[in-house]
This record gives C-alpha cells, structure tokens and sequence, in this order.
C-alpha cells in the first residue's frame, strides 16, 4: 500500500499507513491538514467537506464537495483533493473565503472550512450562471433557494453552524462572483478528472480492494460472501465512526463504468416511445449526477433529489446504494416504488432483473445475494401525468423521513386509471400501499373517493413512535398526504 | 456620561469590523484544541466505558483484559486519583463513580497508543453492575420526591389574595423541553508535564480558572501546579461552562501518570450521551386578569431538571425565577423553584442560563390567554409592560423601561405590523390548508451573574520597547467575538489603530481567578479590566509625554497612534517613539488591570436584592406560515429591534443577535431531545445522541427575510465604552416564532379559541395544535390520528 497517493492542494500526499478503516478525514488531519473537522462523523453537519475532482457528464471534471468523514481514505488513491487550506494556496484568499471572512460568516470558525469548501463547489459549478444569463442556463437565478449570481442555496443544505444563524452565510453565498480566467481551479475543469485507480491492499483492520472492472468485482464477491461494497460510502462511514464495524473486506464500485450507464428513451417519457421502454440509470451514478443529467425529465425524482439529505451527501451517495441499504426509511424506495421500478441484479453467474416491490424481503434485508450487485436501476415509460413525493421529517433540509410517500397517478375522463404508491417509515421496509391504490383504480378523482381512500392509507402498515414521530402522527401523516395530493391537483377535480 | 462608558476621539470600538480570526477561520488555519494533536509526540488517547444503565451499583471492574489489547498503555479508575476524585466544585459529582447515575456514565478511561486501540480497549473493559430505581422525567421526580440543591422562592404581594381578586383565573401545567448545546466542535482537552512537573492543559473550555482548579484537586495538587489554556473553542453556549472540568482532569491524570501526553476528545455520540444540557422545566401555574388583560397575580411552581448532579442548576434556578416576569409587572407573585434529581446528564448552563426558560413560563400563559379575553397576543403583552417606577419581584428597580416602549413601537412600525396582520387574515381567509401567524414578543434579560462575587476580571497588558502591544484577558473565545471586542477596547484605550495591538491565547497564568466566561459578561467584565490595565499604561505614558510636549498630563491625547497635546505647538509624538522614550525613563510598560462591578447586592435567603447592573431590552416580530397537511412552516420574516447599547463591535452584535435567534428558535420550534423512558432495558438512554437524529437549525430554518436594526442613541453608563452586552437576551427573542406558530395553527379553527403548543413546537406538535383547532371548529375534520389530547389542558375558571 505504500504506491497509494493523492493530490492534495496540489501536493503529492502518501496515503502510507491507512488502513482498510481509515476515514479519508483522519488521514487529512494526519498530515496535518487540520482544516476540515469532525463534527458529528456520520455525514450530518458538514464541518469535514472537501473537494474532489470528479469527472463530468463531457469528459472534463467537475469539484464537487464531499463529506471526508465518510470515505475511506484508501478511495483517495490516484485523485485530487483541495482543502479549505488549499483554496488559499496562492497566499490569498479565495473568494468565497473573501465574501465569508468580510461579511461575519464566521463567529465560532469550527464549521467555517466545510461551509467554505461547499461554496466552493458550487462557486465552480459550470452551469451556475447569474441572473440576467440565457435561459439555458436553467432559469432559477435569484428565486427563494437562489442568488442573483445562479448560486443554489442547497449547495450548502449540509453544512451546520451553530453561531451564526446563516443569514450572513447565505449573503457571502450570494455575492460571490463568477471564477475569472486565470483560476487555476476553474482551468482544471476542463480537463478530465483522474480515473479511478484500481487498488488493493491488505491492512491491519480489514482489506480493500477497488477492482478495475466489473468482472473484477463479480469476481471478488464471489469468493468474498464477508465484502461490504462501497460506493458513497455514506453508510459505511457511519459504520466505522459510529458503530465501530470493522469489514473484513471492503469493496468500492462507485467508479465502475459498467454501473454508470444513463439511457433514455428517444422522445418524450410521459407519451409511449418505439424502442426502449426505460430509463436506465446506473447504480453507481451518484443522486447529484442522476440529478443533472435528468435535468427535470422525470418530475417524481425532480422533486424527490432537494429533499434527499444534503448535496454534500448527493455529490457522494448512489443510486444503487440507497437501495442496496435496504433501509425502511430510504427516500428513494418510496419513489421508485412509486415508478414501478426494477432493478438489475449482477453476478459472476449472470444478470436477473427483479422488480423493486419484491426486492426488499425484511428490515435492512433483500432478496440480493451476498455475491450480486446491483447494476442499475429501470423506471418504465411512459411516466404517469400526475406525481408527487411527500417527506415528513422535522427538518425541511436534509433529515430523515419520518414518512415518505411517492405518488405516480392518471386520471383518464376523471376516472383513476392508475395509481402506484410507495410508502417508506411505517414498516419494515419500504412498501406499496396496495390497498390504497385499490380504493383510487377505477374510481372517480373526487374529494369522496379521496377521502375514503386516505383512511384506506392510514391503514397501511405499522407505523411505529420513535425519537422522529409518534405512530399516530406517522398515521395521520398518510392520511392527510392523500388529501394534500388532491388539493394540489385540482383542475382533476370533479371531472 | 461616566468614564467607563465615555468614548474618546475616533475610537476603535463602534466600528464595524470582522472577527479578529475570520481570515484563520476561512483558510483553515485556526487551531482548536484537537488540532494540536499532531504536535504532541508519543500522545496517547483516551476513551471512555460507558455503562448502558440508568442507575446501577458498579459490582466488579476488571481493566486487565484491556490491558491485553496491542496498544493499551494504561486504565484509569478511582484508584488512580490522588487527590479528590469529583469532577465538579460541590463535591456530588465523582469523576470515576462507583454508582452508575446516569445511562452513559464512564466508569473509567482507556489510554491506547492510538485511538483504535483504546476503543478497543474500552470494549474489552469488563464490568459487572447492580442495577437500581431510577427516575428519568421530572413527573418521575416530583412523585419521588428526588430533589437536589435548595428550593427558593420569589414573592411579592399576596398571590393567593390576588388570585382570588382576579376577575378570570387560569391553571395549567407547562413543560418545557431540553436542549443539546451541538457546539461543532465536541470537549476536547490535551494536558502535558513540563520539566519542572507543571501540568499544562489545552482545553477547550469557558472556565479555565474552574478547569484549573478541578485538574488540581483530582490531581492533589496546588492550583499553581496547574496551568489552563483555551486557545479558542469551536462554540461554547455555556456547554463548556463547567462541562469541560472533568475531560481535562482525566487528561491531566493520564498524563501525570504516563509521563506522556494525554488527549481526550469526544466523539459526538459520547459528548451528547455524558454531557449536560439546557435543562427540562416543569411548571405548574395559576394566573389571574382583569378583564382588560391585566395580570393581576401569578403563582407558579416551577421544577428544573438538574440531572444527577447540582452542576450549575441552582444559579440556572435562580436566574429562571428572576426571568418569570419577563416584561411584564405582576403585582401579587409567588414563584416556587425545585431541582429535580434524575437519572439523566448533570444539566447545565446554555445561553440563557434559566431566564429563557423562566420567561417562556409567562409567555405561554400570555399566548395561551389573550384570546379568551379577546385580545391580540401583542396587546395582552403590552397592556402589561413594567411603567417606569416598578419593581421586579425581587426588589431590583426596572430602569431604562421606557427603552422597551420605544424598541416595541419600532418593531411594529418597522415590521408594518398593523398592515401584515390584515394581509396575513386576507391570505389565511384564501388559503384553506395554508395559514400564516404573525407575533410580536419582548425581552427583559438582566447583565451580571446573580451570584455578586463573579463579577470580577483581570487582564494583563504587555507593551513592548518596539511599541508593539499584547493584550491578556480573562475571557474565553468562543466565537461570540469577545477577543475582537478586547482588541478594540485596548486599541481605544491606548489611542491606537486597531492593527497595532495583539491578543494572546487566555491562560491561566497570565490572568488569575476568572470567572466564566458565561452570563453574557465577558465583554463587560474583561473589557472594564483591559480598559484599566490600557490606562494605567496610558497615564504612566501622558506623564512622560506631558514633559516632551509642554502640556499637563492631564491634556495628552492618544488618537489613532500619535500623541498629542491639546494647544501644543511640538508635533505629536508617534507612540512607538514615546514608548521607546519612557522605557528609558524608567517606566513601567505593563499593567494588570482589574475590574469589579460596582453597585451589585444579593441576599440570597431573601430572593431579593439588585443584581443585575442593567437590563438588556428587545422585541421581534416574526410571521410564520404552517402547512395544514402537516404542520410544517417556515418562517417568512423576522423583524428585530435590540437595545445592545452603543455597540461595541456593529458586526460582533449583530452576528450574536441573529444568531442567539435562530438558536432560540431550534429550541422552541425544532430541537427535540428525547429520553428512553420506558422499563425496557434501554431506560434513560437518550435516543437522539446523534447529528441524524437531534436536529439543529439548518438554512431551512433562517428567516427568508431578516431585519435587524440596533436600538440607537443607546448608551449604557454602567457598562464599558457604554456598551451592553449581547450574548444571551437574542435567544429568548426567539419566543415571537413559537407565539406565531400558535396563531397560524390557531387560524385553522375559530376566532377566540385558545391554542395549546408543545415545546419545542415541532412539526407534529403544530401539527396536533391545528388539527384540534379544526376539530373544534369542525369536528368532522378530525384528523384519523389525532389524540384525545395532545398537550396537558389547563383548566380555565372565572371568577365572575
């Protein structure tokens, strides 16, 4: 292990004497890199942001900012990071560095370098452009979660301070400008980020092994039933920090190409196509790179992507692993119930497709065995017209679900002609609510037959109290989410 | 104008600047605690054994298996202490315990040579236990009977006659709900032994005065021995008040011990499962009105949670009974105060340190109330503002009242709040499933400790022969910009550029006998100090100034780095120059400064006394809109008039405005602790000891528009450069988002009803709130969920 390197702040860094268990955030602070911090090790507050270069959908690259404290450092192998401290490598600030110090954006300093290196990101997002720009650009410039330099507030939705109250974190946020020509780091962009090297080691604490190529890896879980994959890494991070669970052996597939597919049906996808009938996206495509490349294409996931945790945690986190999970209170589960989903299982003895409503066997259990993979994800076209994804959880940003629940309706003459509704946090895993979908099919969209059907939707799994919600809150939350879906659609009232 | 709050030509202080370190923070560059790590050679780190019982007798520890794990250098235990083995100053709180008192108690410290190896360690740590009852609710406590600490009241007038004289009574009972302080950056302390045998601690604590002193009692040792340094701390809030004690002292242990250094941090489960909080209250009250809204009396008794030990929570106590009135005259009062004992953490201070807590008390009442005597929560509160003249109920006269007056009319003109309701009844009258709630609220918080004897400060000022100034203080940084305020009250004093004086870390050796750094003081108190130690220097300097100029002492100016006399024809004198010249002259170049505050009595068996210096005084305005599916809001806009006097710092005050806001309003309306306290075997665990599940304020929940202006023409005399201080009286602003919550669930039902809230009003609870509210209006809308009662009903009787 002792070829493994970085670039760090444009530094050779050794990553000699990291273990299989090592946080890439540890290993910063061991080299003395103490900028990022450790403030709640599981992903949640953001103190431990950096940057990564990660290739782009157009062969360049794009910084893109990720929690440290959830990857193992040994994925650092071959890439290049920059820190809070490499931003102002010249001697000078940089400017969103510039636009935090000046406007008091920093009182305590302990979250300062994560929020830094989050602004960054999306300082140097090459599709963030100012108010007044083409409409190409995407049009959100200066709406309630933008500035009027195209900075998305939600860039920051993972990062925590506890001092300021953010308001002159949003202001540093919206005045920073666009990056000039001789940015070394905006430069950077237009080259292609370093390939993913393929790694291998034996450590004190467990193995590693990133494997070159799909086969590689099939291979691997076939003779390693003990292997935790890994692609964000998001829950295993949490594993090591927080509930000490040392693998055996672990095994990072979130750059293999074979698991990045993402195919569109030529056309529009809510009207049925020749050809394909999907959209395939693959597993290892992470939900911020779904979330551009869709660009709005599917509405469901559109609205699903703000209320999914944080960027920070969306720049890192796949597809495929929030279903490999098989946690109950995913928020994918729920949406991808909803589009009827299914799921393309790998093996070194083939391929098999599973549709997502019989994936999931029991909490945190699936019908995946120890030696498959998920390769990708199938949403069937056409979409239904009429979608929706309620979350009720405390936060509005970035928290766990207390309830989910996706929504893919068509109402044909005012008549239900189809209904498929997925549910997450009110059983042990994530579950269609088949009995509320038999009370809206073939029925009129009304507010009677609504109202008979959400308390059909009460009625649907076992919602639990916890530390979240009370059960019966979980109850009412399912109840009122049908009434709230037909009050918002109201020109399919009455029909 | 008095000469501590006069402010000579062109000051530094009143400037708006940055905080002193902002370029340290946005690089990375600023050192905390932990970060020193990498510095200490053959460190070892330490790591707890949590026991997983509520109450339980420790039967039998057995280390050596630990012992055996590559790695593990050493096991600390009660046996180890050589001096007292108490990580606090009362004595009832011992650092190794033999009875487990809350879920989550270390029993004993594992020292690896790295930090996996003393978890594992501390895994292998075998540990046999008795368990015992526990109480883990303040309910639970009060149906034992397990109180701590003394039970003081607060009483004027008769309350019981003045109950009886009031035309409507009221009663209920009102809990408040803790909160975890979530500074980012967790305890932490490194401690090391010099050559001579002096143990040098960094520690990430508000009270390195009281870390010293509890390091040197567990190590048997004078507090000579000791030496404390917080460079900075990555938040505080009163979490690092007292907390911070007992970590320093096991790293102080550990490395008298070992020989070697000794880090102790805490990862953020085992900091939210061993430390205290702002702790639960529990009150049961009576309150009685006229029919034009006054509150005539109120009788109150009022329970906090102390947790297993006395921490802090009898001052806590203290200063929630001082609080209960908030703005208000209460003529027949009677306030009753008890610390329970539970099985749970040692509570402590948090920003507020009791008064938020004592003031929500009325301020539920209030919101509870006006409706059933047909008022506007704004008109019952201002109905009721102390009149000049008035007393609080513990004797102490409400001076500069007439500033909330003014702040209140400003608030509501500013925040066009006679329009906006109209437009909030005009939208909630369109929008069936969508209500907005408009409220204004006010706050009264009194500057200075209860306690008369930490009123106190020192500083030390150190200027050098090349006229460079360093600047010691008492005070501690935890990014409430307390440095950068003493670098501008010394710039001020000495007449310099503010570029020219430096700040060292806070050590215990350069300042003795601190208080805190707590109960918003700090710039009051250590700028008071550094202002008399800058002087002693500047008025040694006038005299050797006044021989070179041909002016009497008295007529030297210091203005922006040259001296001159006034009607002096010789050219000003450039400070270095002059410094250079009184060394030669055989002048003393350093001062310790010292400040008390004057004025302050308190008798604390009576409850009665004057201690505050002033008050601090402001009003917000705040329109919430609540989703009638689920509860959820967001909050639209705050409006914020705060009296900070002449503001020392512009940037500094509004920073800790808006931020004790929004801190404020996580623990009204978000931040929800939550404690196992079922007979499971999990009992008294907390169940939110994590980012993922206790939920902090995020961008979501900042106002989408935030006006803060500063109450002007505000100086304080009592206070240096005539300033007040900041730090805590914002957080209970935060009230106005809770009271507009309440009228936006209000809105789903019917004019006149009164609204029940939980607190925190969290989605759900709002949520429970506007669901009944449209029960009662509308008893088919009920929601299939919805309990028979949400929060505890007061009963309302009328005398009439």
């Amino acid at each position: 292990m002792s070829s493994l390197q970085a670039t760090v702040n444009g530094q050779e860094a050794s990553l000699s004497g990291v273990s299989a268990h090592t946080t890439m955030l540890d290993w910063l602070r061991d080299q003395g890199l103490t900028g990022a911090k450790e403030g709640c090790a599981e992903g949640e507050c953001g103190a431990c942001a950096v940057l990564v270069a990660r290739p782009d959908a157009d062969g360049g690259t794009t910084w893109t900012s990720i929690n440290a404290c959830l990857i193992p450092a040994a994925c650092v192998d071959g890439q290049e990071v920059v820190t809070s401290e490499g931003l102002s490598a010249t001697g000078r600030l940089h400017p969103v560095q510039e636009e935090m110090a000046t406007r008091g954006g920093s009182q305590c300093g302990y979250c300062t370098p994560g929020f830094v290196c989050s602004m960054a990101a999306e300082f140097y997002r090459s599709d963030r452009c100012p108010a007044g720009s083409p409409p190409a650009c995407g049009g959100h410039e200066g709406d309630a979660e933008h500035g009027p330099n195209g900075f998305d507030i939600h860039a920051l939705s993972g990062n925590l301070c506890r001092c300021t109250g953010y308001r002159p974190i949003r202001d540093a946020a919206y005045a920073v400008g666009q990056a000039s020509e001789d940015d070394p780091m905006a430069k950077r962009r237009s080259a292609p980020a370093p390939a993913a090297a393929a790694t291998r080691f034996s450590g004190p604490d467990g193995d590693f092994v990133r494997p070159a190529d799909l086969a590689e890896a099939l291979t691997v879980l076939g003779e390693r039933p003990d292997a935790t994959l890994v692609a964000g890494s998001t829950d295993w991070g949490v594993d090591v920090n927080i509930k000490g669970v040392r693998s055996p052996l672990v095994v990072a597939i979130d750059r293999l190409s074979e698991l990045r597919t993402f195919e569109l049906p030529t056309g529009p996808l809510d009207t049925p196509q020749a050809g394909t009938q999907y959209i395939e996206l693959g597993a290892a495509l992470t939900l911020s790179e779904i979330e551009r490349r869709l660009a709005g294409r599917v509405p469901l996931l559109e609205q699903l992507f703000p209320q999914f945790a944080s960027r920070l945690i969306r720049n890192g986190a796949t597809i495929g692993g929030n279903l490999g999970t098989s946690s109950p209170i995913g928020d994918m589960p729920p949406v991808l119930l909803a589009l009827n989903a299914v799921l393309v299982l790998a093996s070194a003895r083939g391929e098999r497709e599973v549709p997502l409503v019989d994936y999931f066997t029991g909490y945190r259990q699936s019908v995946r065995a120890a030696d498959e993979l998920i390769k990708a994800v199938r949403i069937p076209t056409p979409l239904a017209p009429i979608t929706a994804f309620h979350k009720i959880a405390k936060r509005r940003f970035d928290d766990i679900s207390s309830v989910a629940v996706g929504y893919a309706v068509d109402v044909q003459d005012g008549v239900v002609s189809r209904a498929a509704i997925g549910l997450g946090g009110i059983a042990a895993t994530p579950i269609r609510a088949r009995e509320t979908e038999s009370a809206l099919i073939g029925r009129p969209w009304t507010a009677a037959t609504v109202q008979h059907a959400a308390n059909v939707l009460g009625g649907e799994g076992t919602p639990m109290d916890d530390h979240r919600a009370s059960a019966r809150y979980r109850t009412a939350m399912l109840e009122q989410s049908l009434l709230k879906l037909h009050a918002e659609n109201p020109s399919l009232q009455e029909v | 104008m008095s000469q501590l709050s006069e402010r000579p030509e062109k000051p530094a202080v009143g400037v708006k600047v940055p905080h002193e370190s902002a370029d340290l923070h946005v690089t990375g560059a600023a050192l905390y605690t932990d970060d020193l790590v990498s510095r200490f050679p053959q460190l070892l780190h330490a790591y707890p054994v949590q026991a997983e019982h509520a109450h339980a007798r420790v039967t039998s520890l057995r280390t050596e298996p630990a012992l055996k794990v590559p790695g593990v250098v050493r096991v600390l235990t009660a046996d180890d202490v050589p001096g007292v083995n108490d990580s606090g100053i009362h004595h009832d709180e011992p650092l190794f315990p033999t009875e487990v008192m809350y879920y989550g108690h270390a029993v004993c410290w594992v020292l690896g040579d790295t930090l996996e190896a003393a978890r594992l360690g501390a895994k292998a740590v075998e540990v046999d236990y008795e368990s015992l009852p526990s109480v883990v609710t303040i309910p639970d406590a009060i149906a034992t009977d397990s109180y701590q600490g003394e039970q003081p009241t607060v009483a004027r007038g008769d309350a019981a006659a003045g109950l009886a004289r009031s035309t409507h009574v009221f009663s209920g009972t009102f809990e408040s709900s803790g909160q975890e302080h979530f500074y980012i950056e967790t305890q932490a302390s490194i401690a090391q032994v010099d050559e001579s045998g002096q143990v040098f601690i960094h520690s990430s604590t508000q009270h390195p005065t009281e870390t010293q002193e509890v390091a040197a009692h567990v190590l048997g040792r004078s507090s000579s021995e000791v030496t404390v340094q917080c460079l900075r701390m990555g938040g505080g809030f009163g979490g690092k008040e007292s907390q911070a004690n007992g970590y320093a002292a096991i790293a102080a242990l550990g490395a008298t011990l070992t020989g070697r250094p000794v880090r102790v941090r805490l990862n953020r489960n085992q900091d939210i499962t061993m430390t205290g909080k702002r702790p639960d209250f529990h009150s049961v009250w009576e309150a009685g009105f006229d029919d034009d809204g006054h509150l005539l009396a109120l009788r109150v008794t009022m329970t906090v949670d102390g947790g297993w030990s006395l921490d802090l929570c009898q001052p806590v106590l203290s200063r929630a009974l001082c609080h209960v009135d908030n703005a208000y005259w209460i003529p027949d009062i009677e306030v009753h105060g008890r610390i329970a004992k539970t099985n749970r953490t040692s509570h402590t201070a948090f920003r507020g340190f009791g008064g938020p807590q004592g003031m929500l008390v009325t301020e539920n009442i209030l919101g509870e109330v006006a409706p059933l005597l047909g008022l506007t929560g704004e008109e019952i509160r201002h109905r009721n503002f102390y009149q000049p003249g008035q007393l609080t109920p513990f004797g102490q006269p409400v001076r500069q009242i007439e500033r909330l007056e003014k702040i209140w009319t400003q608030v509501l003109d500013e925040g066009r709040y006679v329009a906006r309701r109209l437009e909030v009844e005009a939208f909630n009258r369109a929008h069936p499933h969508t209500k907005r709630g408009l409220a204004a609220t006010p706050v009264k918080f009194g500057i200075s400790f209860n306690l008369t004897a930490f009123n106190q400060a020192g500083a030390l000022v150190l200027v050098y022969k090349d006229g460079s100034v360093l600047v010691n203080h008492g005070g501690t940084e935890m990014g409430q910009g307390l440095h950068t305020k003493m670098l501008q009250v010394a710039a001020t004093a000495l007449g310099l550029p503010l570029s020219s004086v430096r700040l060292a870390p806070t050590r215990t050796d350069k300042v003795p006998n601190t208080s805190a750094t707590s109960a918003s003081t700090g710039a009051d108190l250590n700028g008071g100090a550094v202002k008399n130690a800058c002087e002693q220097i500047r008025e040694r300097l006038a005299t050797v100034a006044s021989g070179v100029l041909g002016v009497p002492p008295n007529d030297v100016r210091f203005v922006d780095g040259q001296v001159h006399g006034l009607g002096s024809s010789h050219e000003p004198l450039q400070w270095a120059d002059l410094v250079k010249t009184a060394y030669f002259h055989r002048v003393q170049l350093s001062a310790a400064g010292y400040y008390r505050t004057e004025g302050l009595h308190w008798d604390n068996a009576r409850f009665q006394g004057e201690p505050f210096k002033y008050f601090a005084y402001g009003a917000a305005l705040a329109e919430v809109e609540v989703d009638g599916f689920t509860g959820a809001y967001r909050t639209r806009r705050v409006d914020i008039v705060h009296d900070a006097g002449d503001s020392m710092s512009p940037l500094v005050d509004l920073g800790q405005i808006e931020g004790g806001f929004v801190q404020g309003a996580g623990w009204l309306t978000l931040e929800d602790q939550r404690w196992d306290a079922s007979n499971g075997p999990t009992r008294g665990r907390l169940t939110t000891q994590a980012a993922s599940t206790y939920k902090l304020p995020s961008f979501s929940e900042m106002p989408e528009e935030f006006n803060v202006t500063m109450f002007a023409n505000a100086t304080e005399e009592g206070a240096v450069y005539g300033s007040k201080a900041v730090g805590e009286p914002p957080l209970m602003l935060a009230i106005c988002v809770r009271e507009a919550l309440r009228n936006a669930a209000g809105a789903f039902g019917a004019e006149g009803a009164t609204v029940h809230l939980g607190a925190p009003a969290t989605a759900e609870a709002v949520f429970w709130a506007l669901d009944t509210a449209r029960a009662q209006a509308a008893p088919d809308k009920a929601s299939v969920g919805a309990p028979t009662s949400a929060v505890p009903q007061p009963v309302m009787a009328s005398n009439r």
